[in-house]
């Protein structure tokens, strides 16, 4: 019996929570003494295998020479930084910086700007076509990067926009931006619908209402709409590979891939570019993580 | 709730107060949608041009043999005309019952159904295992939490290098095996051991998002549920399978469609693990890419025509799953 109800109930809490969940711990049945102890000695387990890898890469950049990852033992002798002054000084770090700057904040503002007002229509309005649009908006999150890849290849080629960053920020808008209507539109269900109507009876237009009342009252979703954004184009590999031609040019994803195949063994260097990239993306990442879930479930369960 | 909101807005504005004339109604009708058209103007124009657009180029260019030798190239300042053929559903067909179609096309396919369904069922049980960890009163809850949201917080192509490193013949996974009287496998040449690499760096990469997103579902059930059906003299595990899973179920079947799609199109983990070194390990995504960007020639139409079965394939499933839920009572989206 239970089993009917109780789905209709839980979801219902859940999105307006996002910031302050409930902590409702269930306090009876307090476990014993040694079924703590077990959860704990889960929990290290696996933080220990969540963090292993990454703390294996900061400890590799560290060692200087190109073989060090075989003999990590020797890493503590003689660590040192060199890696970073190398990989920030010799190679095309400050290139990739600017072009995944640019590429990432490009689709940022484009991604969030457009996808804020999709996601107004979608959360204010019923127009004819609407549940047509929704599934639309899902099904472009399936596409695989190979049915597109070919024909957009050549799209931008004829645009000339192969090798330019206005090319690469449109292509990851098509990926960045169905995901953000629907996180937005699940944001805006949760501003009450009177504030509209307070806003039209004062004369604003839908749009006047959308931009002067909603916009900003909207601010933390949209905000997470950005991030997520920010992070698919820092992110994204296969597009990235594939688009930018010049190695001035190449974001992060790829700049890394050319440590590979050109100074071939050069893993120090990698380690220590990779470490680089992944300090501000996930200082970033941990603000908004939790918001950016309750909006990924919201935007899911809702229709 | 939100449901609630949106088919009470859905009467409001539908209907217009006192009724008017007809032309009346039409007009604000019109008026209603011009605004709502006007505002996803945008995303559709964007979807439109650069996905739906492409989608038929390249549903086209499936019935072609098109690849880099007879396409439209410039080279220096000559421009070349395209020359590739109509060729008909030759692709699709030489794809599907060609020779070798086997290796080309079905080993690829059964390891990538093999691949969706052991991620994501091991991203679900180890995701959900640890939040139902993290949902208890424990000393620590938060750090645990925030290292174990690690690896999601971290670029996968940064992390993926991290576990090359690992992987590496006498990385410290072997030299640890070895240490404790294992035998080392060859995890970036040996098949078995590719995927099993491939499995297992998705793992790690995937289950942080399951678990979040289950944590929030299950911090969402109301206590006073656990304390009836305790009162009812239900056990541990009664109470989760009766109380904590159904509590679940709408979180559970968003995450699940999502992981699927995603692992299914999974490209940065496998792309970046073993680059175009490891045939039998590249699920049909990246297979597909490697056949049109990956080598030279580059068979733009055969890459295609395995886009359009892959998608072919998600849009198969999805549908399926929908109606699969729509049957429990359960519509997810």
């Amino acid at each position: 019996m239970s089993t009917t109800t109780l789905p209709t109930a839980a979801p219902v809490d859940q999105a307006p929570a996002a910031a302050t969940p409930p902590r409702k711990v269930r306090g009876r049945g307090q476990r014993s003494r040694a079924g703590s102890l077990v959860s704990h000695l889960i929990l290290i387990v696996a933080s220990f295998a969540a963090l292993f890898p990454i703390a294996w890469l900061v400890f590799l950049s560290l060692g200087p020479d190109k073989d060090d990852y075989l003999h990590p033992e020797r890493i503590f002798g003689k660590m040192t930084f060199d890696n970073y002054t190398f990989v920030l000084t010799e190679t095309n770090f400050s290139d990739w910086l600017v072009s995944t700057l640019i590429v990432s904040l490009g689709t940022t503002v484009i991604g969030v700007l457009v996808a804020a007002t999709t996601g107004y229509a979608v959360s204010r309005m019923r127009f004819p076509g609407y549940r047509k649009f929704m599934w639309l908006l899902l099904v472009t999150q399936m596409f695989p990067v190979a049915v597109l890849m070919v024909p957009m290849y050549e799209i931008l080629s004829e645009l000339r926009l192969i090798d330019s960053y206005l090319g690469l920020i449109l292509v990851y808008c098509t990926t960045a931006v169905p995901y953000c209507a629907w996180l937005l539109k699940g944001y805006f269900d949760t501003i009450p619908f009177e504030i509209d109507e307070a806003g039209r009876v004062d004369g604003l237009s839908p749009f006047g209402t959308f931009a002067r009342l909603i916009l900003p009252l909207a601010r933390p979703g949209l905000a997470v709409a950005g991030f997520y954004s920010f992070i698919t184009a820092v992110g994204e590999v296969a597009f990235a590979t594939v688009f930018m031609l010049s190695d001035t040019k190449y974001t992060f994803a790829v700049g890394l891939q050319s440590f590979v195949s050109e100074h071939d063994a050069q893993r120090q260097y990698m380690a220590a570019t990779a470490v680089l990239v992944a300090i501000p993306v996930s200082a970033f990442f941990y603000l908004v993580q939790k918001n950016l879930v309750t909006g990924l479930t919201a935007g899911g369960t809702k229709g | 709730m939100t449901v609630a909101i949106d088919r009470a807005t859905g009467k409001r504005r539908g209907e217009p107060g006192p009724r008017r004339g007809r032309f009346q109604r039409l007009k604000q009708s019109y008026q209603k949608y011009w605004y709502a058209y006007a505002m996803i103007a945008p995303v559709v124009v964007v979807i439109g041009g650069l996905v739906l657009y492409p989608l038929a180029r390249g549903l086209y260019l499936t019935f072609t043999n098109a690849n880099s030798l007879n396409s439209a190239r410039t080279i220096g300042v000559n421009e070349i005309e395209a020359t590739y053929e109509w060729v008909g559903l030759d692709n699709y067909a030489d794809i599907l019952w060609g020779p070798t179609s086997y290796d080309r096309f079905w080993s690829h396919f059964i390891w990538t159904i093999v691949w969706t369904v052991l991620c994501v069922t091991l991203h679900y049980v180890i995701g959900l295992g640890l939040a139902l960890l993290l949902n208890q009163k424990l000393r620590g809850r938060t750090l645990y939490r925030l290292i174990l949201v690690l690896p999601w917080a971290v670029p996968t192509f940064v992390t993926v290098f991290g576990w090359r490193f690992m992987l590496a013949d006498s990385g410290v996974i072997n030299n640890f095996l070895d240490s404790i009287g294992l035998p080392s496998p060859m995890w970036l040449e040996d098949t078995f051991w590719q995927r099993f690499a491939a499995v297992m760096v998705n793992t790690w990469c995937g289950v942080p998002f399951m678990m979040v997103s289950l944590l929030g579902g299950l911090q969402s059930i109301d206590s006073t549920l656990y304390e009836a059906a305790e009162m009812d003299g239900a056990n541990a595990w009664q109470r989760f399978r009766y109380v904590t899973l159904p509590g679940l179920r709408t979180v559970s079947s968003t995450v699940v469609l999502l992981g699927v799609i995603w692992t299914f199109n999974q490209f940065a983990v496998i792309f970046l693990l073993f680059g175009n070194t490891a045939p039998d390990a590249q699920i049909l995504v990246t297979w597909a890419y490697q056949l049109g960007f990956g080598q030279q020639p580059r068979d733009y139409a055969q890459s295609a025509a395995y886009g359009i079965l892959l998608l072919s394939i998600l849009i198969v499933f999805t549908s399926v799953y929908r109606r699969w839920l729509d049957r429990n009572e359960q519509s997810a989206i």
